[in-house]
């Protein structure tokens, strides 16, 4: 078992010729995932290494029962390629692209509201179920099938925390990078609840970043409804604290987002929290093998 | 810590927003119909004291840095005569401000604003900004506006009005009257004030701003609003729609090393520690730093290469480490997923052919091509101390740094 993607997935890549966009698709193909097409408009009718390419996700959809995307866009128009995923039916949609303007995202997350899709990032590694299916850019190797569940922020962080849990003998069900932008479509509690539901499951590993409040939201909900070990780590214990933003940063948020702050709620609400991002996978074995 | 937009991967807020001055800001809203000040910008003691004689007094003298709290760190001040403006002017143009919103950092006041003076009855307090909890845009209102805003959130917070609008949507009258009611408005007051959130509304939608904040909105004895202060934080990611604003950008008050880092497309902060370092991608680097603290030690540096990074970025990346001179020695922490590790290895033997290199190295590398990356680094003859993993390199700098 595993979460939100498994054998079924039937992936579209939006973006699919340009360099990375084929790069990773390419990657991604080799790793197992069953990559049905690709999109981008003007070019429909060519191909990628065999890979239909369409004009549009309808076209694509329509032709190759396409279930998931993952997109490549570069940022001015990756608004846009979300929202035609959504439109086309797409149900899951992961959004690799970095440095979508922020009020482009509060648009498209009020669209997906209005639609049965989820979105996955922007700006993240994307999502692996090791042995099955991998839609991102993550490396394959080092990730294993296993029983842990890990959910990050971060991308390169991520890849590091599951180098030292395979290495440790602890192999993953799934993996999912969230993105590290303000807005996001799936968050942490989207995912433990996912976690929570899969018996394949038996421990969870939550990588947070300063910055919001997101930990400490998923932190309660942890307390509330979830009775598999987790364990948590946040970067930028050390980070110096940010330098001021006027007066409205202050009024909005007060003191929370400091990596303090959010261990303190995680440690509060049960998480196992790593503080030696060297040790973790020894952290994490003591804690889930107990 | 604050707000929506303070994205971890740029550790602090200030670096990721792009700044406006107060005079940019108020050309920028005066553009929309808003209400600012008569009043000009001027570089020189000679510039601004032409200004405040054309203008007639009282006039204000505000210094133009990219922080707030300039007031109670007496960068702004109000004259009544000639010569008291030709004290304030020559105090302020050229001072070094450092307020509760600078930190450490002091700037240096190059451009001041010399504004007409105007007759206050209230002074309100405006926002909009991204709310990323709600997917919105939030306004922020209060009737107690001024200098002492933050304690009025916390000690009052009712007197604090939030009303967020979805962006679909935009503004609607509803919106309006709620912040116009909550302010206790009403006849042409009420009318005039949501005229003015409408059109704020609009500046910030149409500008992608991160930040618009009006602190004070005065309302004036003869019942008129005037936009006192502004300041606008502009989404760097939105700049290549904004190619007017992406112009005004003064950058006078980065750090050198910053600006260089920037052109090379290099996500670079400068810290106050002597270990430098080089990571690719935003959380293991913040990561990474936490393993120099832990360590015994002070990172010199925020540098994240990003993870499509090529050699000749590498090379960029550690030229500029290497020209800090409080730097005593370097971290560099790579997980090759996209960036290989024998990239890496080829920047960083390249750039220390280059440069020379007179300082111990530690490199920790993982991932894609590893074995080749190793092997580039040890057949250089370069002196760079290999880390087998994230303890090892702890270890090792922390070795380095108690040996300094």
């Amino acid at each position: 078992m595993s979460i939100f993607i498994d054998d079924n997935t039937r992936l579209l890549v939006q973006g699919i010729t340009g360099n990375e966009g084929k790069f990773h698709t390419l990657q991604c193909e080799s790793y197992g995932t069953n990559v049905v097409s690709g999109v981008t408009p003007g070019k429909g009718g060519q191909d990628v290494d065999g890979i239909p390419v369409f004009n549009t996700v309808r076209d694509a959809v329509r032709e190759t029962g396409a279930n998931a995307s993952m997109i490549f866009v570069p940022p001015p128009f990756a608004a846009d390629a979300i929202m035609e995923a959504a439109d086309g039916g797409i149900q899951l949609v992961i959004c690799i692209t970095e440095g979508i303007p922020a009020h482009d995202m509060l648009r498209v997350k009020n669209f997906l509201a209005t639609t049965s899709s989820r979105l996955i990032g922007p700006n993240c590694p994307g999502i692996i179920t090791p042995g099955a299916c991998k839609i991102g850019i993550m490396p394959g190797p080092i990730h294993t099938p296993g029983p842990i569940g890990v959910i990050s922020r971060s991308g390169t962080l991520t890849y590091e925390v599951v180098h030292q849990l395979t290495g440790v003998g602890l192999g993953q069900t799934t993996c999912i990078g969230i993105g590290g932008d303000p807005v996001i479509g799936t968050n942490f509690i989207d995912c433990l609840s996912a976690f929570a539901g899969d018996d394949q499951t038996k421990g969870i590993v939550m990588v947070g970043e300063i910055g919001g409040n997101a930990e400490e939201e998923a932190a309660a909900f942890i307390q509330d409804n979830l009775n598999k070990p987790v364990v948590g780590f946040i970067a930028g214990l050390t980070a110096p604290p940010g330098r001021r933003m006027g007066h409205a940063g202050a009024i909005v948020s007060g003191s929370s987002g400091t990596a303090s702050a959010k261990v303190a709620a995680m440690e509060n609400c049960g998480i196992h929290v790593c503080k030696e991002l060297g040790r973790l996978g020894v952290f994490c074995a003591n804690v889930f093998n107990e | 810590m604050n707000l929506f937009c303070q994205q971890p991967k740029h550790l602090q807020p200030d670096q990721l927003h792009m700044k406006l001055h107060e005079y940019q800001a108020k050309e920028l809203f005066g553009r929309f119909k808003l209400p600012v000040p008569e009043g000009q910008v001027a570089a020189t003691a000679k510039e601004a004291l032409d200004c405040a004689h054309a203008l007639g007094f009282p006039v204000a003298i505000k210094a133009q840095v990219h922080a707030g709290g300039r007031g109670k760190a007496g960068g702004i001040k109000v004259v009544a005569n000639i010569d008291d403006a030709r004290t304030a002017i020559d105090t302020i143009l050229g001072m070094t401000l450092q307020t509760a919103q600078t930190g450490k950092i002091s700037k240096k006041v190059g451009k001041i604003l010399i504004e007409k003076g105007v007759a206050i009855d209230r002074e309100l307090y405006l926002s909009i900004l991204p709310d990323r909890a709600t997917a919105s845009l939030m306004i922020i209102a209060s009737s107690e506006g001024g200098m002492n805003i933050e304690e009025v959130a916390e000690s009052s917070p009712e007197k604090i009005i939030r009303v967020r609008v979805n962006p679909l949507t935009g503004i609607q009258p509803f919106h309006l009257r709620q912040v116009a009611f909550g302010l206790g408005l009403n006849g042409d007051g009420f009318k005039s004030f949501c005229g003015l959130l409408s059109r704020l509304y609009t500046v910030v939608e149409k500008n992608d701003l991160l930040l618009a904040e009006i602190n004070p909105l005065a309302l004036t004895a003869d019942g008129n609003f005037i936009l006192l202060d502004a300041k606008v934080e502009v989404d760097p990611n939105a700049l290549f729609r904004h190619k007017d604003l992406a112009a005004t950008y003064d950058s006078s008050e980065d750090d050198p090393l910053e600006l260089e880092a920037k052109k090379y497309n290099l996500n670079y902060i400068r810290l106050k520690g002597n270990v430098g370092t080089m990571v690719n991608g935003a959380g293991l680097a913040m990561a990474t730093m936490d393993i120099i603290k832990q360590a015994g030690a002070e990172p010199a540096n925020f540098l994240d290469v990003g993870g499509g990074a090529n050699a000749e970025m590498i090379e960029n990346g550690f030229r500029i480490l290497l020209s800090d001179p409080d730097v005593k020695s370097i971290l560099i922490n790579i997980f090759g997923g996209i960036l290989r590790c024998d990239v890496l290895a080829t920047g960083v033997v390249e750039a220390a052919r280059k440069i020379g290199l007179n300082l111990p190295v530690v490199v920790r590398m993982e991932g894609t091509n590893v074995d080749e990356g190793r092997n580039i680094l040890t057949e250089s003859g370069l002196d760079l101390i290999s880390a087998t993993d994230l303890q090892d390199a702890a270890e090792k700098i922390s070795t380095i740094a108690g040996q300094a």
